[in-house]
């Protein structure tokens, strides 16, 4: 049951991963990359992380899909009809598909290795996924935490200033 | 219970899928969309990972990742703007300024 469930979701994210790559119109391109995060939150149900899949669809689906569709209707993109959409085609799918036969190659000549932490299935529906990722978030990680805030006030500043009328 | 592999497995086909997509696309936003699916796959290998070795670490990279695509959205749009003020078109193809 599982297994056919994981298929199904997994040939969706790549039927939509590939409509992103090959769609003419970007609308379109970013409607299919909505669905793909759709796809990557169910598998993160499926792996025990309600809380990134609820994180997924709020942050990738909610913010910055729409911060892109708003940025393409803003520019007003021509579908660009007859006109080529593509470059450098043969060369990006050899390079593409070296990089998939690379690393499954290193996927099936690979073993899991590592020491296994106390985390399981059990732990997570006790004690609750968002208290455990707020507990790592705020004591092992604080520096990064804290970091992070200085990261996203420079890209506000960023921003702010690239679309200023005179830099 | 679904082994890890095929979680990994998908994740390099959708990691694949962005690399061809930043490499082929001309429209900036497209390219931009593509990277957007690169770090979600490797998000996906994150979280697998996490599973697998019962360690929840994994789970905060992917919340930094996240963080740290907002922000490289903000950003990057914000470039695209500025530069469809400048040349009215966000084809990569016009953006040799710099090339020589």
């Amino acid at each position: 049951m599982e297994t056919i469930f994981f298929t199904l979701v997994a040939a969706a994210a790549v039927l939509t991963g590939l409509l992103v790559v090959t769609c003419r119109n970007p609308i379109n391109s970013a409607l299919s990359l909505v669905m793909t995060f759709f796809c990557l939150a169910t598998l993160y149900v499926m792996l025990d992380a309600p809380f990134m899949a609820a994180i997924q669809v709020l942050v990738y689906a909610g913010a910055i899909m729409v911060l892109i569709v708003f940025v393409i209707m803003l520019l007003n993109v021509r579908s660009e009809a007859g006109k080529r959409y593509t470059h450098a085609g043969f060369i990006s799918s050899v390079v593409g598909c070296l990089l998939l036969f690379i690393s499954l190659y290193f996927l099936n000549n690979s073993s899991l290795t590592g020491v296994r932490g106390s985390l399981d299935a059990a732990v997570i529906n006790q004690v609750g996924h968002t208290e455990l990722i707020g507990k790592a978030l705020f004591t092992d990680f604080l520096l990064p935490f804290e970091i992070t805030s200085i990261l996203l006030l420079v890209a506000i500043i960023g921003a702010v200033i690239l679309t200023k009328k005179k830099i | 219970m679904l082994s890890l592999h095929s979680y990994l497995i998908l994740s390099a086909i959708l990691f694949s899928i962005g690399t061809v997509g930043v490499l082929i696309r001309r429209n900036a936003i497209v390219i931009f969309m593509c990277v957007e699916l690169m770090l979600n796959s490797v998000n996906l290998t994150f979280i697998a990972f996490s599973k697998y070795l019962g360690n929840i670490d994994g789970q905060v990279f992917v919340f930094f990742v996240m963080t740290v695509a907002a922000a490289e959205a903000a950003v990057g749009l914000a470039l695209m703007i500025a530069f469809y003020k400048n040349r009215e078109s966000i084809d990569v193809e016009d953006l040799r300024l710099m090339k020589w």
